[in-house]
């Protein structure tokens, strides 16, 4: 037992040298925004250099929303998380009191630097002429989704299915389910994230579309080339606003709140919002938008507030142990 | 000739059933094990041999790397002394609980890796049961080192005590007692007798230990928290790296892991092969 408590204390020991020198931040994230933060982390380590002469070194973590969501409730200390949806910077909250309930009221826009939507990512030549969300429950339509329960941007797809079907049936809440039940008669595989089911379909070539955040779309189609998938705008979807926020306990705890707060404001300037449009996110400031209008076609976007009521309503209802999805898919 | 029929007779599967049983055997062998394994190499070097290098050197892999090292150095020695502590006990001496004791060393067989990490999620997580006594302390041991380690040794725990306890019954003790008799301390007795008997054996879990140790997936993972440069091993970084299309670069870290198998492999032949010597 000393043994291993002494093995166990070095190995401390040893991560806390590591830890010495320039100041970190751990930033837990959702899947795609991989290549964003990248980006990110480093200008913000450049500016902060010049503003402050510290050196800040920024970690990554990624992983399905609510899983990473969870990870922090369990005890990875974060000092800030930008994950895909507020319902789960809300969950780490409510579990673990570790930032307070108004959280989102504490940067502009709903702390939401930047929005995406949810679009198709189609085969070369859309052989199955997919043009809208009505075209996705066709018989013999293979789409691919990841799980609503663990990721974030399967719960926005969901929501914009469903938020498509209440706007062109009256707001029919029965006609909106069967729509939905229909969509996911046609889903063969659900993957646990975004990433995983960009995989499934352009590796293993699984399905004919894919409903995938806008940015992971575009980055799907840089990696794997334009001469085999194509971009579908729907004509509608839902405006996806993924939530930023610093982690109070944890980042007072490392002395590292001054900065946390600074990175993300950051976020917000116009070398941050230029970073997130040429990423493929929608950049909130309206400079960035013009420049990069051409990256982001119009369509008519639906807010979950004006839609569902909000994030928390509409977790209960579709999300939570024997919600909608649960009945839609056992019902497969 | 009378070789000949006698084979005949004792094998009574004709000629053509055991070619084509053979050759399924091979077939399988070679499309599930050879060609996996070639596919990775081939991957791997498919950029060239600079692409590869730059992938095992970059920052984040070369923290892996330590890291996974480090966790090696530490899980192994610990189970090496706890596998010689435990299969010791259970081959020398008979007492209540043996049964038990052998049943307890192997469950880390029977769970699953993912139930393994989330065992030390609920005892050491912020929400478990010592989750706020830790925190007060400033102790962290989920997504951090030391969760990693005891998840190792978790998954581990069974390679080397498996090994020796089935090598030291079939010696039985009558060497040591002889030792004893003539003198010898408990430490000599050790060193000059037991040892020797056990060495190839021991060391032949202490390969499978170091093999699994490197390799461990699941378990690892849950209790990681993926810090990208702080608390990701070799095989999560492989799956960081295919999960952000960079094939080549997954396929390259992936190559270090089956040079450890293959190492691994030969390793196991010769310790089989030199155990056998020795008991022969």
């Amino acid at each position: 037992m000393k043994r291993i408590l002494s093995v166990m204390l070095s190995s401390l020991l040893a991560s806390a040298l590591f830890a010495a020198g320039p100041v970190k931040l751990l930033n837990v994230s959702y899947d795609p925004t991989r290549e964003l933060y990248q980006d990110f982390n480093a200008a913000f380590a450049r500016y902060w250099k010049g503003k402050t002469g510290v050196d800040v070194t920024v970690n990554q973590s990624h992983g399905g929303s609510g899983k990473q969501a969870r990870s922090v409730i369990d005890g990875l200390q974060a000092d800030i998380v930008t994950l895909a949806l507020s319902y789960d910077i809300d969950a780490i909250s409510e579990k673990a009191k570790l930032l307070p309930a108004n959280w989102q009221t504490r940067l502009p826009n709903n702390s939401t630097p930047y929005t995406s939507t949810i679009i198709f990512l189609v085969r070369k030549g859309n052989p199955k002429q997919i043009k809208d969300w009505n075209d996705l429950v066709r018989p013999g339509v293979g789409v691919i989704t990841p799980n609503p329960k663990t990721s974030g941007g399967a719960r926005w797809s969901y929501l914009a299915a469903w938020g498509y079907a209440l706007r062109h049936n009256n707001n029919d809440e029965a006609k909106s389910k069967d729509f939905v039940t229909r969509l996911f008669k046609n889903v063969p595989v659900l993957d646990s994230g975004a990433r995983g089911s960009t995989t499934t379909f352009a590796q293993r070539g699984i399905g004919d579309v894919l409903l995938s955040w806008e940015n992971e779309a575009h980055l799907g189609l840089k990696e794997f080339g334009a001469d085999k998938f194509e971009i579908v705008y729907p004509t509608e979807s839902i405006l996806a606003e993924p939530p930023v926020a610093v982690v109070d306990k944890y980042a007072a705890k490392h002395g590292t709140t001054e900065v946390a707060k600074a990175y993300l404001d950051y976020l917000y300037t116009d070398e941050g919002q230029e970073i997130a449009a040429r990423n493929y996110y929608r950049p909130r400031n309206e400079k960035a938008a013009a420049k990069y209008a051409s990256s982001f076609p119009k369509l008519t976007l639906f807010t979950i507030d004006q839609v569902f009521g909000g994030w928390q309503k509409a977790q209960k209802k579709h999300f939570d142990d024997g919600g909608v999805f649960d009945q839609i898919y056992q019902a497969k | 000739m009378i070789t000949t029929s006698r084979t005949r007779v004792l094998r009574a599967e004709p000629t053509w059933l055991r070619r084509s049983l053979i050759g399924l055997a091979l077939g399988l062998t070679l499309l599930f094990i050879v060609l996996p394994l070639a596919a990775v190499f081939i991957q791997a070097f498919d950029k060239g041999w600079q692409v590869w290098q730059a992938a095992v050197t970059e920052e984040n892999a070369r923290s892996a790397i330590m890291l996974s090292l480090m966790v090696t150095g530490i899980s192994v020695p610990l189970n090496l002394f706890f596998g010689l502590t435990a299969a010791w006990t259970i081959a020398r001496f008979q007492f209540k609980g043996r049964n038990l004791l052998l049943t307890l060393i192997d469950i880390p067989f029977g769970v699953s890796p993912v139930v393994s990490g989330l065992i030390f999620v609920l005892v050491f997580g912020a929400q478990g049961w010592f989750g706020a006594w830790l925190a007060d302390r400033d102790v962290q041991i989920i997504f951090a080192v030391p969760g990693i380690v005891l998840a190792t040794v978790f998954v581990t725990f069974p390679f080397v005590a498996r090994e020796l306890i089935p090598l030291m019954q079939s010696q039985g003790s009558d060497e040591e007692e002889a030792a004893i008799v003539l003198g010898a301390t408990a430490w000599q007795m050790f060193r000059r007798v037991t040892l020797p008997n056990i060495k190839w054996g021991l060391l032949y879990g202490v390969v499978l230990c170091t093999a699994r140790a490197l390799g461990e997936f699941g378990a690892v993972s849950v209790v990681s928290g993926h810090i990208r440069g702080a608390t990701n091993t070799i095989p999560l970084h492989v799956e960081i790296l295919y999960n952000e299309y960079n094939y080549t670069a997954a396929f390259a870290v992936a190559s270090l892991l089956s040079v450890v198998a293959v190492v691994t492999l030969a390793l196991k032949k010769f310790l089989e092969w030199k155990t056998r010597e020795d008991n022969g």
